[in-house]
């Protein structure tokens, strides 16, 4: 009997994967096909012969590798910061007691109930104002502070032994000290999973920088694809696009397949993407 | 040691100015922005001018508007009880010990990985009409419909929906499997013995226990759905005649293709009405039922 529902349970799971893992699966193999050859039905899986013609022809047509570089600051640049904000902040809020120090920790949270898709158009404004239109700085700066992150180190300081950080004090430890050698390197796993989050999100970010963007120089990856797609000469060549969509795909999929179990637990700390 | 009286301020402040910078202020600013009429593309409205409540009462007269409000509900009502019931049901198949049970896991987790501009042109390769595997799979069940779906009336909010079902359900797995994972075993087996089993078991015995993700898993899905409309920029544009364009989408056509500021600072409004209505609830109910 249970080895029956085992067996049941084998195939209902082997049918449900292979229906998920079909698109990718596919548009992987229909990238591999030479270009000039057409997509009737089975000639994406069992074609004439495998190609890189339709990847050599997609990263002619866009400059992908800039928007690599541009994603590769602009997550880099987002992550530095917000980590260093956050956890200066997640320190004061751990360490110290202080006066209206509730009202600004709310206040800080207050970033976790309202999505930034949702403030774009005023975000905008503040860009254009601060004159940073159409620079990797400008895409980055909304997201400089986190309250996800900040939230999530406090946690974590909190959860430290009192005898630690008690005795810091009295081998008369600075607060940065304090910081840099005690809490710090005992936050590792909150550490990870919010870089991990940070990086995942703002790496498939896509609306905000295609409003603040204009040009190829500060473009992002995400971006980068859909005015690839929405190209007139492009048209409906099925390889070249998903050539192009795994010039984007591929790099952070590899990253994940390695990393599984740090993504996993990066996501499920933040319920973000 | 002497208390530092300054020092917790400055190690706030950076957050605390860029929270407020780019999330207070901004919801101020389109407050306010909401009760005046600009349209930068009409000479006469370059600079706002007051027009009171004007611009919501456009957007409730405005025929696109209700049939934008009608598209997110049917989206956002259809998309999210079902992916999280294929989530619940797929966190109870993924979570006993079985073989290759990694790659089943991977295989149902992987769209979350991805960018979703990347899902979405993955998909409308996938829905294409001819030899499209959307089509020829759903041959296979004796599907005679439209082949077409992102470019059809009926079903172009129906395509939306199979992508981010297909990007999301896995995520939403994930949660589940941990609250299962995280049960006591001696009290399900308790009520094993005393003769629960299958569907009463679920409902009555081990729901219940993983409230607290349920709760956490549900609003991150309703709030997920209203702030993520890559897909529409990918695979239908809003259309055909504006059947499945969404809040987000609609509130970026208003700000950016025709210009009208001030409408684009009245959709923000109600977005993050919305939004908060959300998170609110969610919040509270989350603290209440802690106690």
């Amino acid at each position: 009997m249970k080895n029956k529902l085992g067996a049941l349970r084998f195939m209902v799971l082997a049918g449900l994967g292979a229906a998920m893992a079909l698109p990718l699966v596919w548009a992987f193999c229909a990238a591999l096909r030479p270009p000039d050859e057409p997509f009737a039905l089975g000639n994406v899986f069992f074609g004439s012969h495998l190609s890189l013609d339709n990847y050599t022809k997609a990263l002619s047509l866009a400059p992908f590798v800039q928007y690599y570089v541009n994603t590769a600051w602009q997550v880099g640049a987002i992550l530095a910061v917000q980590g260093v904000s956050a956890s200066l902040a997640a320190f004061a809020f751990a360490r110290y007691r202080f006066p209206g120090d509730r009202v600004l920790f709310t206040v800080i949270l207050l970033q976790m109930m309202i999505p930034s898709a949702a403030l774009l158009v005023p975000n905008f404004s503040t860009i254009r104002f601060l004159g940073l239109y159409d620079t990797i700085l400008g895409i980055a700066l909304p997201f400089f502070g986190s309250a996800f992150g900040t939230f999530l180190l406090r946690q974590s300081f909190l959860s430290l032994p009192r005898d630690l950080v008690d005795a810091a004090a009295i081998d008369g430890c600075r607060w940065d000290q304090e910081l840099r050698l005690v809490f710090l390197p005992n936050a590792g796993s909150s550490l990870a999973a919010f870089a991990l989050s940070s990086l995942s999100w703002h790496w498939n970010d896509f609306l905000w920088p295609l409003v603040v963007t204009q040009s190829d120089a500060v473009r992002p990856l995400t971006a980068g694809l859909v005015r690839f797609t929405q190209m007139g000469e492009i048209g409906a060549q099925w390889g070249l696009l998903s050539a192009a969509t795994m010039i984007v795909t591929l790099p952070l999929f590899a990253a994940f397949l390695i990393f599984q179990k740090q993504f996993v637990r990066g996501y499920l700390s933040s319920g973000l993407k | 040691m002497r208390k530092p009286r300054l020092l917790p301020y400055l190690l706030v402040a950076p957050t605390l100015v860029f929270v407020v910078v780019f999330t207070l202020l901004p919801l101020g600013e389109a407050l306010v922005g909401s009760l005046f009429k600009q349209r930068l593309n009409i000479p006469k409205f370059q600079d706002p001018v007051f027009y009171g409540l004007g611009n919501f009462a456009d957007l409730f007269g405005d025929g696109d508007f209700l049939q934008v409000l009608a598209n997110t509900g049917v989206y956002v009502l259809v998309l999210v009880p079902l992916s999280l019931l294929a989530a619940l049901v797929l966190a109870f198949l993924v979570e006993d010990k079985l073989k290759g049970l990694g790659v089943f896991r991977l295989a149902l987790f992987h769209p979350t990985v991805l960018p979703m501009v990347s899902a979405a042109t993955v998909w409308m390769f996938f829905f294409t009409p001819d030899y499209g595997l959307w089509n020829q799979g759903l041959h296979l069940f004796g599907y005679a419909g439209p082949q077409n779906w992102a470019g059809n009336p009926g079903l172009a909010l129906g395509a939306l929906v199979v992508v981010a079902f297909w990007k999301n359900v896995g995520f939403f797995m994930l949660f589940f499997l941990a609250g299962l994972q995280g049960l006591d075993r001696s009290v399900v087996e308790a009520a094993r013995l005393d003769g629960a089993n299958g569907l009463r078991m679920t409902w009555s015995i081990v729901l219940p226990l993983i409230r607290r993700q349920t709760v956490f898993v549900t609003s991150i899905a309703f709030i997920g759905a209203f702030q993520t409309v890559d897909h529409v920029f990918v695979l239908t544009q809003g259309g055909p005649s504006g059947l499945s364009s969404l809040l987000l989408y609609h509130l970026w056509q208003v700000r950016f293709e025709r210009l009208n500021v001030g409408q684009g600072d009245a959709v923000t409004v109600l977005l993050v009405a919305v939004l908060l209505a959300f998170t609110v609830t969610n919040f509270l109910w989350g603290e209440s039922r802690e106690k």
